[in-house]
């Protein structure tokens, strides 16, 4: 008895010293919140936040890698009283939602015929599942079943739709998904993603080079959201008033109808809403993630640098456009004319990107007012170069430089700058014969303002022929409505002068079209002894342009680390990442590429911007693995739709061309709500191969 | 079984005798933490790790100390009071020494405290009068079938919460159920070694 009693005192004192001394010899100091926080969350230990149970949990939350509201299975108000204990505001903390990204369901078609499966999980091993699309979602909903928060239901059309006020960003529903259909991501997830080869996405939203979701705000503009149309512009495009005015819309060309039918207006359907936005009187509220106090220079205002700033700072970063000129715009304000882009429009749009909280230092130039070694000493963490394309390529005949010879966009810009107040005192000169060299829309542009300016004669000389004038169709179109002349096939050889050294009279020779060259284009090959002349007393050269580099040689750093390549452009190893040979630069838009498009710079900006967001959150810069950037994929492009009932496309409303001719007024109008929604209609709401059929 | 080898020892623990099928011990931790995977792997991990420690320590007390003293009949509250400390001491060892394998096996140590299934199999070696090295060996038998049957039971419990059961079969019944069924499947076993 009396041992049994000392043996089991024995034992539990050796336990309890042995305990404590281990608890001083082992003690790790634990921050007294972790605690604190975990006792606010449910404490079952459910590991539905993604941690090994609720001191893990907690233990991230005081560490600052989960937000206060981590804990799936506690209320609001838990989350307010965590975020009390931290000190943050519960509502900066990005939420994780759950997102479809299949809109086929039910129409899409059957290949198989199953009985008795009632799982996705079933019947994805069994061949994949019933329907043709083999990426579609397969209409069982084991998502909906995995939800313990009731945020999913299976819709009228067959997929899974998301109650965004109870999804919890769980991942639940992504880990049950067999197709991967079901995805949980934050805002700033959403904004970095680039198109992928594996994505269910229309042929439109694929070619798009700023890779809006088209479909998706087509059918909002169908019901008539028209916010929700501008949101979802925005999530890829913070310049669309501007895009919807001037953007060629690459993505039209591979509409789906367009193979059957007239393809979708869609950038008219863009520039409604955007109109709609500015005419409201209000602006649509842009969320930001929280502050990371990380600093980006952006330098280079245009397009490029405006998205890459815009996204940057929703994704949380403090962001500063640094710009050679006195606003910000670049070649949309300066070389784009009042009459296609009315800079009061772009003076709007741009307000809106800055009020986000991005600071614009204007009339400082890169190698002349500061450089990049200036910046870093400022505590920027990255760089962003967008720094366009502004110097013009020369002819390299004799006689270029007599007087009444401009380049193109020396004269549009000289232009822009004395019509907006910031140039010299008098009008620049403007000729009455003037002949413009040059196929492009810095060339069309430059005839539509001199035929506004009150030029007799203006004519377009042009070494091939219309079809292959890289210029948008409807510039062309409206140039030739204002009684523009073309002379196409004709290679300028000489400029001659008289006696006080005023261009007089351009010598050219004809040309006749030959073998494609590289870029498929018919090469045009001069027929000896052809040669003719034209009379003129202006002469502008818009033959194309590319970067002008000189900083590179004003800084010994960017002199030996910074690649360029032949053309001028920065060079970036990689198209998709547009990180620069000094990996805290990255570059974008007309600098990266050379010439090109709006879109492409704001597709690019945003590249850039996810690289940058990477490079300084201290992840490995890399491309997606899939990205597919500017392929189509393969299975979504068609030979033939069927089911498609012809249906004619809205018209552009223009101006007059006698009205347009006599001032700068804006010459494309805005197509009416009724318009809009008829043309929302014509839209087969596509996905990669199913869509909407007319008739059935 | 103290006629057994090694090799016999570890099948015999982990398929005919396996503590949670054949033996039904450690039931909580077995329907507690199979609804998901990861947990159930961490749960199985943290077993391993603490049976072995458990079943040497068990030993050890028992035939130094119990059975000198002719304490025999102690044996079932000494060794909770020692099997519950123990694993007090290991998760603070583990916090300062081995942070990584805490993060892992973090939550799961304390709900091992009050494990029978650990305590049953000190207690099965004991009765079948093993030698020190092959209750070494059972105890991490029994801990890898303990790991065996719950991951299994994991994946089918996944598999189960998407399908259309019954309301009122829903979530533990039909986890009973389905662990019946998997028992009997333990049960072809039976006579192996
Ligand atoms: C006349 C004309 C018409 C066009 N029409 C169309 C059209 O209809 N549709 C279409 O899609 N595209 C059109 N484009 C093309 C489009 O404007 C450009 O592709 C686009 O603006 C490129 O954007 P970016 O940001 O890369 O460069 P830019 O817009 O050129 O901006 C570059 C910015 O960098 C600044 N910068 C330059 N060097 C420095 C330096 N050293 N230091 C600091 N800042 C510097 C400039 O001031 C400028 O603000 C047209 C271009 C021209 C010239
Ligand atoms: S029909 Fe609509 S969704 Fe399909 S390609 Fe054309 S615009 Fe895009």
């Amino acid at each position: 008895m009396y041992t049994a009693l000392f043996f089991m005192l024995g034992l539990g004192f050796l336990c309890g010293a042995m305990l404590s001394i281990a608890s001083k010899v082992f003690y790790v100091y634990e921050d007294p919140r972790i605690a604190e926080v975990e006792g606010f969350m449910a404490a079952g230990n459910c590991g539905g936040c993604g941690y090994t149970g609720c001191s893990a949990a907690a233990a991230a939350v005081v560490a600052g890698k989960a937000p206060p509201r981590v804990c799936v299975a506690a209320d609001a108000e838990a989350a307010a009283n965590i975020a009390a204990i931290m000190g943050v505001d519960p509502g900066t903390a990005e939420a994780i939602l759950s997102y479809n990204t299949c809109t086929g369901g039910n129409r899409a078609a059957d290949k198989y015929f199953y009985t008795s499966i009632n799982s996705c999980q079933a019947l994805a091993t069994i061949y994949g599942g019933k329907r043709e699309c083999e990426v579609g979602c397969l209409g069982f909903g084991d998502c909906v079943s995995a939800c313990i928060f009731n945020a999913l239901k299976l819709g009228p059309e067959g997929y899974p739709v998301v109650d965004d006020i109870k999804c919890v960003g769980c991942g639940a529903c992504e880990r049950v998904c067999p197709k991967d259909i079901m995805e949980i991501k934050t805002m700033s997830q959403r904004l970095l993603h680039l198109n992928q080869f594996d994505d269910r996405i229309a042929p439109c939203q694929q070619t798009c080079p700023a890779e809006i979701d088209i479909p998706k705000y087509i059918s909002q503009i169908k019901k008539g959201d028209y916010e929700g149309a501008v949101n979802t512009i925005r999530e890829r495009n913070p310049l669309l008033l501007s895009c919807g005015r001037v953007c060629p819309h690459p993505c039209e060309d591979k509409c789906r109808r367009g193979i059957e039918d007239e393809a979708v207006s869609i950038n008219q359907m863009k520039r409604f809403v955007a109109d709609y936005e500015m005419n409201s009187g209000r602006r649509f509220p842009i969320p930001c993630a929280p502050s990371t106090g990380k600093k980006v220079a952006v330098v280079g205002g245009g397009p490029a640098g405006l998205s890459c700033a815009y996204f940057l700072r929703r994704l949380g970063h403090d962001v500063t456009i640094l710009d050679a000129v006195p606003m910000l715009g670049g070649m949309i304000r300066y070389g784009i004319p009042e009459y296609r882009l009315p800079k009061e429009v772009l003076a709007w749009e741009i307000q809106g990107i800055l009020d986000l909280g991005i600071e614009h230092k204007p009339n400082l130039m890169l190698g002349r007012d500061f450089d990049v070694e200036s910046l870093m000493k400022d505590g920027y963490d990255a760089v962003f170069l967008g720094i366009g394309a502004w110097k013009d390529f020369n002819l390299g005949v004799e006689g270029e430089n007599l007087k009444g010879c401009y380049t193109g966009i020396d004269f549009l810009t000289n232009f822009a700058l004395w019509q907006q107040g910031d140039g010299a005192e008098e009008q620049p000169f403007v000729g009455q014969k003037c002949v413009v060299i040059g196929g492009g829309n810095t060339a069309i542009d430059c005839v539509r303002t001199l035929v506004r300016l009150g030029s007799k004669e203006v004519s377009i000389v042009y070494r091939r022929t219309l079809k292959e004038m890289p210029a948008n169709m409807v510039e062309i179109e409206a140039a030739e409505h204002e009684g523009i002349q073309f002379t196409f096939l004709a290679a300028p050889t000489r400029v001659i002068g008289d006696e006080e050294g005023n261009a007089t009279r351009l010598e050219y020779l004809k040309m006749e079209l030959g073998e494609p060259d590289a870029s498929g284009r018919r090469r045009p090959v001069p027929i000896e002894g052809s040669e003719s002349t034209i009379d003129i007393d202006m002469l502008i050269t818009a033959i194309g342009q590319g970067p002008d580099v000189f900083f590179k040689d004003e800084s010994k750093l960017l002199a030996e680390d910074l690649n360029v390549t032949r053309w001028n452009t920065i060079d970036s190893a990689d198209p998709v990442a547009l990180q620069s040979s000094i990996p805290y630069i990255f570059t974008g838009g007309d600098s990266a590429t050379g010439a090109a498009l709006v879109v492409s710079a704001i597709g690019g900006g945003r590249r850039a911007a996810r690289s940058i967001h990477m490079y300084i959150t201290g992840e490995e810069v890399t491309p997606p693995a899939k990205t597919l950037f500017t392929d189509n994929i393969p299975v979504s492009i068609f030979e033939s739709v069927e089911g498609i009932e012809k249906s004619a496309r809205t018209k552009m409303p223009e101006l007059p061309v006698d009205e347009r001719i006599k001032s700068f007024d804006e010459a494309d109008l805005v197509i009416t709500e009724e318009e809009a929604l008829y043309e929302s209609n014509r839209c087969l709401q596509c996905c990669l191969i199913c869509y909407n059929k007319d008739v059935a | 079984m103290s006629e057994m080898g090694y090799f016999q020892i570890i099948i015999s623990c982990i398929f005919v005798n396996n503590i949670l099928l054949a033996k039904f011990l450690g039931n909580c931790p077995f329907l507690g933490t199979s609804r998901k995977m990861e947990t159930a792997v961490g749960m199985a991990m943290a077993v391993v790790f603490v049976l072995v420690l458990a079943g040497a320590i068990t030993w050890i007390i028992y035939h130094y100390f119990l059975v000198p003293f002719d304490l025999v009949y102690l044996r079932t509250i000494a060794f909770i009071l020692v099997i519950a400390a123990l694993v007090q001491f290991v998760e603070l060892f583990l916090k300062k020494s081995i942070p990584v394998l805490y993060a892992g096996l973090g939550i799961f140590l304390p709900l091992i405290t009050t494990n029978c299934a650990v305590l049953g199999a000190c207690v099965i070696n004991i009765d079948e009068e093993l030698s020190f090295m092959k209750s070494l060996f059972a105890s991490f038998g029994f801990a890898v079938g303990f790991g065996l049957a719950l991951i299994l039971f994991a994946g089918v419990r996944e598999r189960i919460t998407l399908a259309r059961v019954p309301k009122p079969l829903q979530d533990t019944s039909i986890g009973l159920v389905t662990a019946g069924l998997i028992a009997l499947a333990f049960f072809s076993f039976n006579g192996m070694v």
